[in-house]
Protein backbone atom coordinates (compact mmCIF):
# COMPACT_ATOMS: atom_id res chain seq x y z
CA UNK A 1 0.00 0.00 0.00
CA UNK A 2 1.57 3.31 -1.04
CA UNK A 3 -0.42 5.39 1.48
CA UNK A 4 0.87 6.18 4.94
CA UNK A 5 -1.31 4.83 7.76
CA UNK A 6 -1.82 7.50 10.39
CA UNK A 7 -2.34 7.02 14.11
CA UNK A 8 -2.73 9.45 17.00
CA UNK A 9 0.95 8.74 17.71
CA UNK A 10 2.52 9.33 14.29
CA UNK A 11 0.24 12.17 13.12
CA UNK A 12 2.55 14.91 14.32
CA UNK A 13 5.68 13.48 12.68
CA UNK A 14 4.07 12.31 9.45
CA UNK A 15 1.71 15.23 8.87
CA UNK A 16 2.33 18.31 10.99
CA UNK A 17 6.14 18.17 10.72
CA UNK A 18 6.16 16.98 7.11
CA UNK A 19 8.34 19.02 4.78
CA UNK A 20 5.94 18.30 1.89
CA UNK A 21 2.12 18.68 1.59
CA UNK A 22 0.13 15.72 2.93
CA UNK A 23 -3.33 14.66 1.77
CA UNK A 24 -5.15 12.99 4.66
CA UNK A 25 -8.16 10.77 3.95
CA UNK A 26 -10.35 10.57 7.07
CA UNK A 27 -12.33 7.35 6.74
CA UNK A 28 -13.95 4.47 8.60
CA UNK A 29 -14.68 0.86 7.72
CA UNK A 30 -18.44 1.31 8.32
CA UNK A 31 -18.71 4.09 5.75
CA UNK A 32 -19.59 2.79 2.27
CA UNK A 33 -18.51 5.88 0.31
CA UNK A 34 -15.19 5.87 2.22
CA UNK A 35 -14.52 2.28 1.23
CA UNK A 36 -15.37 3.08 -2.37
CA UNK A 37 -12.83 5.91 -2.23
CA UNK A 38 -10.14 3.49 -0.98
CA UNK A 39 -8.85 2.35 -4.40
CA UNK A 40 -9.09 5.92 -5.74
CA UNK A 41 -6.94 7.28 -2.91
CA UNK A 42 -4.47 4.46 -3.55
CA UNK A 43 -4.24 5.50 -7.22
CA UNK A 44 -3.68 9.10 -6.14
CA UNK A 45 -0.87 7.93 -3.86
CA UNK A 46 0.73 6.02 -6.74
CA UNK A 47 0.42 9.08 -8.96
CA UNK A 48 2.40 11.14 -6.42
CA UNK A 49 5.15 8.60 -5.85
CA UNK A 50 8.48 10.33 -6.39
CA UNK A 51 6.83 13.76 -6.14
CA UNK A 52 7.11 16.16 -3.18
CA UNK A 53 3.77 15.19 -1.62
CA UNK A 54 2.42 12.43 0.63
CA UNK A 55 -0.91 10.63 0.74
CA UNK A 56 -2.14 9.26 4.06
CA UNK A 57 -5.18 7.53 5.51
CA UNK A 58 -6.61 8.08 8.97
CA UNK A 59 -9.16 5.64 10.37
CA UNK A 60 -11.38 7.83 12.57
CA UNK A 61 -12.12 4.93 14.95
CA UNK A 62 -8.47 4.07 15.48
CA UNK A 63 -7.14 7.63 15.57
CA UNK A 64 -10.18 9.05 17.34
CA UNK A 65 -8.33 11.80 19.21
CA UNK A 66 -6.93 13.27 15.99
CA UNK A 67 -10.31 13.02 14.23
CA UNK A 68 -11.88 14.86 17.13
CA UNK A 69 -9.15 17.48 17.19
CA UNK A 70 -9.89 18.30 13.56
CA UNK A 71 -13.62 18.36 14.23
CA UNK A 72 -14.50 15.60 11.80
CA UNK A 73 -18.31 15.51 11.57
CA UNK A 74 -18.69 13.64 8.32
CA UNK A 75 -16.70 11.26 6.17
CA UNK A 76 -15.11 10.74 3.74
CA UNK A 77 -13.32 14.01 4.46
CA UNK A 78 -10.04 15.01 2.87
CA UNK A 79 -7.69 17.61 4.29
CA UNK A 80 -4.45 18.80 2.77
CA UNK A 81 -1.83 19.86 5.31
CA UNK A 82 1.09 22.07 4.45
CA UNK A 83 3.53 23.40 7.05
CA UNK A 84 1.35 21.97 9.81
CA UNK A 85 -1.77 23.85 8.64
CA UNK A 86 -4.87 22.77 6.76
CA UNK A 87 -4.66 24.50 3.38
CA UNK A 88 -7.55 22.74 1.63
CA UNK A 89 -10.41 20.44 2.65
CA UNK A 90 -13.36 18.72 1.01
CA UNK A 91 -15.99 16.17 1.97
CA UNK A 92 -17.78 13.42 0.07
CA UNK A 93 -16.99 11.22 -2.88
CA UNK A 94 -14.50 12.81 -5.28
CA UNK A 95 -13.08 11.80 -8.61
CA UNK A 96 -9.41 10.86 -8.80
CA UNK A 97 -8.75 13.81 -11.09
CA UNK A 98 -10.32 16.25 -8.63
CA UNK A 99 -8.13 15.06 -5.75
CA UNK A 100 -5.00 15.09 -7.94
CA UNK A 101 -5.81 18.62 -9.09
CA UNK A 102 -6.26 19.92 -5.56
CA UNK A 103 -3.12 18.25 -4.23
CA UNK A 104 -1.08 19.47 -7.18
CA UNK A 105 -2.22 23.02 -6.48
CA UNK A 106 -0.62 22.88 -3.03
CA UNK A 107 2.75 21.90 -4.51
CA UNK A 108 3.15 25.30 -6.14
CA UNK B 1 -7.42 -3.88 -29.77
CA UNK B 2 -8.44 -0.39 -30.75
CA UNK B 3 -6.07 2.36 -29.87
CA UNK B 4 -6.47 5.20 -27.45
CA UNK B 5 -4.27 8.00 -28.64
CA UNK B 6 -3.37 11.28 -27.09
CA UNK B 7 -3.93 13.73 -29.93
CA UNK B 8 -3.28 16.86 -27.94
CA UNK B 9 -2.53 17.70 -24.33
CA UNK B 10 -6.03 17.47 -22.92
CA UNK B 11 -7.87 15.66 -25.64
CA UNK B 12 -7.75 11.95 -25.24
CA UNK B 13 -9.62 10.30 -28.09
CA UNK B 14 -10.86 6.82 -27.53
CA UNK B 15 -13.19 4.78 -29.65
CA UNK B 16 -15.53 2.49 -27.78
CA UNK B 17 -18.51 0.42 -28.86
CA UNK B 18 -20.45 1.50 -25.80
CA UNK B 19 -19.99 4.33 -23.35
CA UNK B 20 -21.96 3.93 -20.14
CA UNK B 21 -22.43 7.13 -18.18
CA UNK B 22 -22.90 6.36 -14.50
CA UNK B 23 -21.56 3.53 -12.36
CA UNK B 24 -24.47 2.60 -10.10
CA UNK B 25 -26.44 -0.66 -10.33
CA UNK B 26 -27.83 0.22 -13.79
CA UNK B 27 -24.45 1.19 -15.26
CA UNK B 28 -22.56 -1.75 -13.76
CA UNK B 29 -25.18 -4.25 -14.87
CA UNK B 30 -25.17 -2.71 -18.36
CA UNK B 31 -21.36 -3.03 -18.36
CA UNK B 32 -21.55 -6.73 -17.43
CA UNK B 33 -24.02 -7.45 -20.24
CA UNK B 34 -22.12 -5.35 -22.78
CA UNK B 35 -18.78 -6.91 -21.91
CA UNK B 36 -20.25 -10.39 -22.24
CA UNK B 37 -21.32 -9.45 -25.77
CA UNK B 38 -17.67 -8.55 -26.41
CA UNK B 39 -18.43 -4.85 -26.77
CA UNK B 40 -15.51 -2.53 -26.04
CA UNK B 41 -17.11 -0.88 -23.05
CA UNK B 42 -16.25 2.18 -21.02
CA UNK B 43 -17.96 3.14 -17.78
CA UNK B 44 -17.64 6.83 -16.95
CA UNK B 45 -18.63 7.49 -13.37
CA UNK B 46 -17.48 9.62 -10.50
CA UNK B 47 -19.23 7.56 -7.88
CA UNK B 48 -18.73 3.82 -8.33
CA UNK B 49 -21.78 2.10 -6.90
CA UNK B 50 -24.00 5.20 -7.00
CA UNK B 51 -26.60 5.82 -4.30
CA UNK B 52 -26.46 2.17 -3.22
CA UNK B 53 -23.11 2.67 -1.44
CA UNK B 54 -24.90 4.93 1.05
CA UNK B 55 -27.15 2.08 2.21
CA UNK B 56 -25.66 0.50 5.32
CA UNK B 57 -27.50 -2.74 4.59
CA UNK B 58 -29.36 -4.00 1.54
CA UNK B 59 -31.94 -6.64 2.40
CA UNK B 60 -33.88 -7.04 -0.84
CA UNK B 61 -31.39 -7.86 -3.56
CA UNK B 62 -32.16 -11.43 -4.61
CA UNK B 63 -29.52 -13.86 -3.46
CA UNK B 64 -28.32 -11.64 -0.62
CA UNK B 65 -30.45 -11.57 2.49
CA UNK B 66 -28.21 -8.99 4.14
CA UNK B 67 -25.29 -7.22 2.53
CA UNK B 68 -23.78 -3.74 3.04
CA UNK B 69 -24.58 -1.53 0.02
CA UNK B 70 -20.95 -0.85 -0.82
CA UNK B 71 -20.11 -4.58 -0.72
CA UNK B 72 -22.86 -5.41 -3.18
CA UNK B 73 -21.73 -2.62 -5.49
CA UNK B 74 -18.07 -3.57 -5.13
CA UNK B 75 -19.00 -7.08 -6.28
CA UNK B 76 -20.83 -5.64 -9.29
CA UNK B 77 -17.88 -3.42 -10.19
CA UNK B 78 -15.38 -6.27 -9.92
CA UNK B 79 -17.70 -8.47 -11.98
CA UNK B 80 -17.81 -5.88 -14.79
CA UNK B 81 -14.06 -5.25 -14.55
CA UNK B 82 -13.30 -8.96 -14.67
CA UNK B 83 -15.27 -9.23 -17.90
CA UNK B 84 -13.20 -6.47 -19.48
CA UNK B 85 -15.19 -3.26 -18.99
CA UNK B 86 -12.97 -0.19 -18.52
CA UNK B 87 -13.61 2.44 -15.86
CA UNK B 88 -12.75 6.12 -15.76
CA UNK B 89 -13.69 8.42 -12.89
CA UNK B 90 -14.83 11.49 -14.77
CA UNK B 91 -17.89 13.68 -14.65
CA UNK B 92 -19.47 14.10 -18.07
CA UNK B 93 -20.21 17.62 -19.25
CA UNK B 94 -21.55 17.13 -22.75
CA UNK B 95 -22.57 14.48 -25.26
CA UNK B 96 -22.66 15.30 -28.96
CA UNK B 97 -23.53 13.14 -31.94
CA UNK B 98 -21.51 13.58 -35.08
CA UNK B 99 -22.65 11.28 -37.85
CA UNK B 100 -23.01 7.89 -36.18
CA UNK B 101 -20.42 8.66 -33.51
CA UNK B 102 -21.03 10.03 -30.04
CA UNK B 103 -18.45 12.36 -28.53
CA UNK B 104 -18.56 12.38 -24.74
CA UNK B 105 -16.68 15.22 -23.11
CA UNK B 106 -15.80 15.39 -19.42
CA UNK B 107 -15.38 18.52 -17.34
CA UNK B 108 -11.66 19.02 -18.01
CA UNK B 109 -12.02 18.59 -21.74
CA UNK B 110 -11.08 14.95 -22.26
CA UNK B 111 -13.15 13.36 -25.01
CA UNK B 112 -14.23 9.75 -25.40
CA UNK B 113 -15.82 8.49 -28.57
CA UNK B 114 -18.32 5.67 -28.92
CA UNK B 115 -20.84 4.12 -31.25
CA UNK B 116 -23.59 4.07 -28.63
CA UNK B 117 -24.30 5.52 -25.20
CA UNK B 118 -26.21 4.31 -22.14
CA UNK B 119 -27.28 7.01 -19.69
CA UNK B 120 -27.37 5.67 -16.12
CA UNK B 121 -26.36 8.68 -14.08
CA UNK B 122 -29.04 8.15 -11.46
CA UNK B 123 -30.15 10.72 -8.95
CA UNK B 124 -28.46 12.95 -6.40
CA UNK B 125 -29.66 13.85 -2.89
CA UNK B 126 -31.95 16.86 -2.90
CA UNK B 127 -30.51 19.76 -0.95
CA UNK B 128 -32.39 21.99 1.47
CA UNK B 129 -31.64 25.03 -0.63
CA UNK B 130 -30.58 27.25 2.27
CA UNK B 131 -27.59 29.63 2.21
CA UNK B 132 -24.12 28.14 2.89
CA UNK B 133 -25.40 24.58 2.63
CA UNK B 134 -22.45 23.43 0.49
CA UNK B 135 -19.90 25.16 2.69
CA UNK B 136 -21.06 23.21 5.75
CA UNK B 137 -21.12 19.79 4.10
CA UNK B 138 -18.94 17.67 6.36
CA UNK B 139 -19.06 20.35 9.05
CA UNK B 140 -22.56 19.67 10.31
CA UNK B 141 -24.59 19.14 7.15
CA UNK B 142 -24.83 15.51 6.07
CA UNK B 143 -26.57 13.62 3.31
CA UNK B 144 -25.38 10.23 4.58
CA UNK B 145 -26.62 9.13 7.99
CA UNK B 146 -24.76 5.80 7.88
CA UNK B 147 -21.49 7.66 7.26
CA UNK B 148 -21.88 10.42 9.78
CA UNK B 149 -24.25 9.35 12.58
CA UNK B 150 -21.42 7.89 14.74
CA UNK B 151 -19.91 11.40 15.04
CA UNK B 152 -22.99 12.53 16.99
CA UNK B 153 -22.33 10.65 20.21
CA UNK B 154 -24.00 12.69 22.98
CA UNK B 155 -24.74 15.49 20.51
CA UNK B 156 -27.95 16.93 19.12
CA UNK B 157 -29.03 16.39 15.52
CA UNK B 158 -31.88 17.40 13.27
CA UNK B 159 -33.17 15.08 10.57
CA UNK B 160 -35.17 16.69 7.78
CA UNK B 161 -37.64 14.61 5.79
CA UNK B 162 -40.62 12.30 6.09
CA UNK B 163 -39.83 9.21 4.03
CA UNK B 164 -38.19 5.91 4.94
CA UNK B 165 -34.70 7.38 4.54
CA UNK B 166 -35.47 10.16 7.03
CA UNK B 167 -36.94 7.76 9.57
CA UNK B 168 -33.97 5.38 9.17
CA UNK B 169 -31.60 8.30 9.72
CA UNK B 170 -33.47 9.38 12.86
CA UNK B 171 -33.54 5.83 14.26
CA UNK B 172 -29.83 5.37 13.59
CA UNK B 173 -28.92 8.75 15.08
CA UNK B 174 -31.00 8.00 18.18
CA UNK B 175 -28.46 5.27 19.01
CA UNK B 176 -25.67 7.86 19.26
CA UNK B 177 -27.14 11.31 19.83
CA UNK B 178 -28.65 12.47 23.10
CA UNK B 179 -31.46 14.16 21.18
CA UNK B 180 -32.80 13.90 17.63
CA UNK B 181 -35.35 16.30 16.16
CA UNK B 182 -37.23 14.92 13.16
CA UNK B 183 -38.54 17.82 11.13
CA UNK B 184 -41.11 17.15 8.41
CA UNK B 185 -43.05 19.70 6.42
CA UNK B 186 -46.30 17.71 6.31
CA UNK B 187 -48.80 16.44 8.87
CA UNK B 188 -48.23 12.78 7.96
CA UNK B 189 -45.11 10.74 7.23
CA UNK B 190 -44.62 8.98 3.92
CA UNK B 191 -42.45 6.40 5.67
CA UNK B 192 -43.66 2.94 6.62
CA UNK B 193 -45.80 2.71 9.75
CA UNK B 194 -43.31 0.35 11.45
CA UNK B 195 -40.52 2.90 11.26
CA UNK B 196 -42.73 5.78 12.38
CA UNK B 197 -43.92 3.79 15.39
CA UNK B 198 -40.33 2.92 16.30
CA UNK B 199 -39.41 6.60 16.19
CA UNK B 200 -42.43 7.65 18.26
CA UNK B 201 -41.51 5.08 20.91
CA UNK B 202 -38.02 6.50 21.46
CA UNK B 203 -37.70 9.11 24.17
CA UNK B 204 -34.77 10.91 22.51
CA UNK B 205 -36.58 11.53 19.21
CA UNK B 206 -38.80 14.61 19.07
CA UNK B 207 -41.05 14.85 16.03
CA UNK B 208 -41.79 18.32 14.68
CA UNK B 209 -44.46 18.27 11.97
CA UNK B 210 -45.66 20.93 9.53
CA UNK B 211 -42.27 22.57 9.78
CA UNK B 212 -39.16 23.20 7.76
CA UNK B 213 -35.57 24.22 8.35
CA UNK B 214 -35.15 27.84 7.30
CA UNK B 215 -31.49 28.35 8.05
CA UNK B 216 -28.72 27.56 10.45
CA UNK B 217 -26.22 29.21 12.72
CA UNK B 218 -22.57 28.42 13.04
CA UNK B 219 -19.07 29.58 12.46
CA UNK B 220 -16.97 26.56 11.50
CA UNK B 221 -19.52 23.96 12.47
CA UNK B 222 -23.26 24.19 12.98
CA UNK B 223 -24.58 25.18 16.42
CA UNK B 224 -28.22 25.88 15.75
CA UNK B 225 -31.09 25.82 13.26
CA UNK B 226 -34.14 27.97 12.76
CA UNK B 227 -37.31 25.98 12.24
CA UNK B 228 -40.37 27.54 10.70
CA UNK B 229 -43.87 26.28 11.43
CA UNK B 230 -45.77 26.29 8.13
CA UNK B 231 -49.25 26.38 9.72
CA UNK B 232 -48.73 28.97 12.47
CA UNK B 233 -46.09 30.90 10.51
CA UNK B 234 -43.88 31.06 13.57
CA UNK B 235 -40.15 30.55 13.75
CA UNK B 236 -37.92 29.27 16.52
CA UNK B 237 -34.26 28.51 17.09
CA UNK B 238 -33.04 25.13 18.29
CA UNK B 239 -29.55 24.33 19.48
CA UNK B 240 -28.11 21.48 17.39
CA UNK B 241 -24.74 20.16 16.21
CA UNK B 242 -25.79 18.94 12.83
CA UNK B 243 -28.46 18.57 10.16
CA UNK B 244 -29.16 15.34 8.27
CA UNK B 245 -30.93 16.03 4.98
CA UNK B 246 -33.15 13.18 3.76
CA UNK B 247 -35.65 14.87 1.46
CA UNK B 248 -35.43 12.68 -1.60
CA UNK B 249 -33.45 12.93 -4.78
CA UNK B 250 -33.25 14.99 -7.93
CA UNK B 251 -32.15 13.99 -11.39
CA UNK B 252 -29.41 16.16 -12.81
CA UNK B 253 -30.23 15.62 -16.46
CA UNK B 254 -29.68 19.16 -17.71
CA UNK B 255 -26.57 18.16 -19.64
CA UNK B 256 -28.59 15.79 -21.84
CA UNK B 257 -31.69 17.93 -22.35
CA UNK B 258 -30.70 18.74 -25.92
CA UNK B 259 -29.93 15.10 -26.65
CA UNK B 260 -32.95 13.15 -25.36
CA UNK B 261 -36.55 13.80 -24.29
CA UNK B 262 -37.09 14.36 -20.58
CA UNK B 263 -40.33 14.45 -18.61
CA UNK B 264 -41.40 17.33 -16.35
CA UNK B 265 -39.30 15.95 -13.48
CA UNK B 266 -36.16 15.76 -15.62
CA UNK B 267 -36.43 11.98 -15.93
CA UNK B 268 -35.25 10.46 -19.21
CA UNK B 269 -38.13 9.10 -21.28
CA UNK B 270 -37.48 5.51 -22.38
CA UNK B 271 -39.55 2.80 -24.04
CA UNK B 272 -39.71 -0.86 -23.02
CA UNK B 273 -36.40 -1.51 -24.77
CA UNK B 274 -34.71 1.37 -22.92
CA UNK B 275 -34.40 3.39 -26.10
CA UNK B 276 -34.52 7.17 -25.65
CA UNK B 277 -35.75 9.65 -28.25
CA UNK B 278 -32.25 9.69 -29.78
CA UNK B 279 -31.14 6.66 -31.83
CA UNK B 280 -28.05 5.11 -30.27
CA UNK B 281 -28.76 6.60 -26.85
CA UNK B 282 -30.20 4.23 -24.27
CA UNK B 283 -31.02 4.88 -20.62
CA UNK B 284 -31.62 2.90 -17.44
CA UNK B 285 -32.01 3.22 -13.71
CA UNK B 286 -33.14 6.03 -11.41
CA UNK B 287 -32.53 8.72 -14.06
CA UNK B 288 -35.35 7.32 -16.21
CA UNK B 289 -39.14 7.42 -15.99
CA UNK B 290 -39.26 3.77 -14.92
CA UNK B 291 -41.02 3.64 -11.52
CA UNK B 292 -39.72 2.17 -8.24
CA UNK B 293 -36.18 3.30 -7.63
CA UNK B 294 -34.68 0.02 -6.47
CA UNK B 295 -31.26 -1.60 -6.95
CA UNK B 296 -32.71 -4.74 -8.52
CA UNK B 297 -34.85 -2.73 -10.92
CA UNK B 298 -31.94 -0.50 -11.97
CA UNK B 299 -29.80 -3.59 -12.54
CA UNK B 300 -32.50 -5.22 -14.66
CA UNK B 301 -33.03 -2.07 -16.69
CA UNK B 302 -29.28 -1.73 -17.21
CA UNK B 303 -29.14 -5.24 -18.64
CA UNK B 304 -32.01 -4.42 -21.02
CA UNK B 305 -30.33 -1.20 -22.13
CA UNK B 306 -27.08 -3.03 -22.91
CA UNK B 307 -28.88 -5.71 -24.91
CA UNK B 308 -30.79 -3.05 -26.87
CA UNK B 309 -27.53 -1.22 -27.50
CA UNK B 310 -26.01 -4.47 -28.75
CA UNK B 311 -28.85 -4.90 -31.30
CA UNK B 312 -28.43 -1.29 -32.40
CA UNK B 313 -24.64 -1.70 -32.81
CA UNK B 314 -25.04 -4.77 -34.95
CA UNK B 315 -26.95 -2.66 -37.43
CA UNK B 316 -25.04 0.60 -37.27
CA UNK B 317 -21.52 -0.87 -37.35
CA UNK B 318 -22.15 -3.00 -40.45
Amino acid sequence: MPEIILTDQNFEDEVLKSSVPVLVDFWAPWCGPCKMMGPIVEEVAKRFEGKPAKVAKLNVDEAAATAEKYNIMGIPTFKIFKGGEVVDEFTGVQSKEEIVKRLEKTLQ
Amino acid sequence: METCSLRSQNFLFCMYDLIIIGAGPAGLSAAIYAARRALKTLVLGKEIGGQAIYASQVENYPGFDLIPGFELMDKMKKHAEHLGAEFQSFKVKEIKKEGDIFRVQEEDGKIFEGWAVVLCFGAAPRKLGIPNEDKFKGCGISYCATCDAPFYKNKIAVVVGGGNAALDAALLLAKFAKKVYLVHRREEFRAEEVRVNQARALSNIEIILNSEVKGFKGDKTICGVSIGDIVNRTQREIEVNGIFVEIGHIIKSDFVKNLVNLDEHGQIVVNQKNETSAPGVFAAGDATVVPYKQIVIAAGEGAKAALSAYSYLQQVKQ
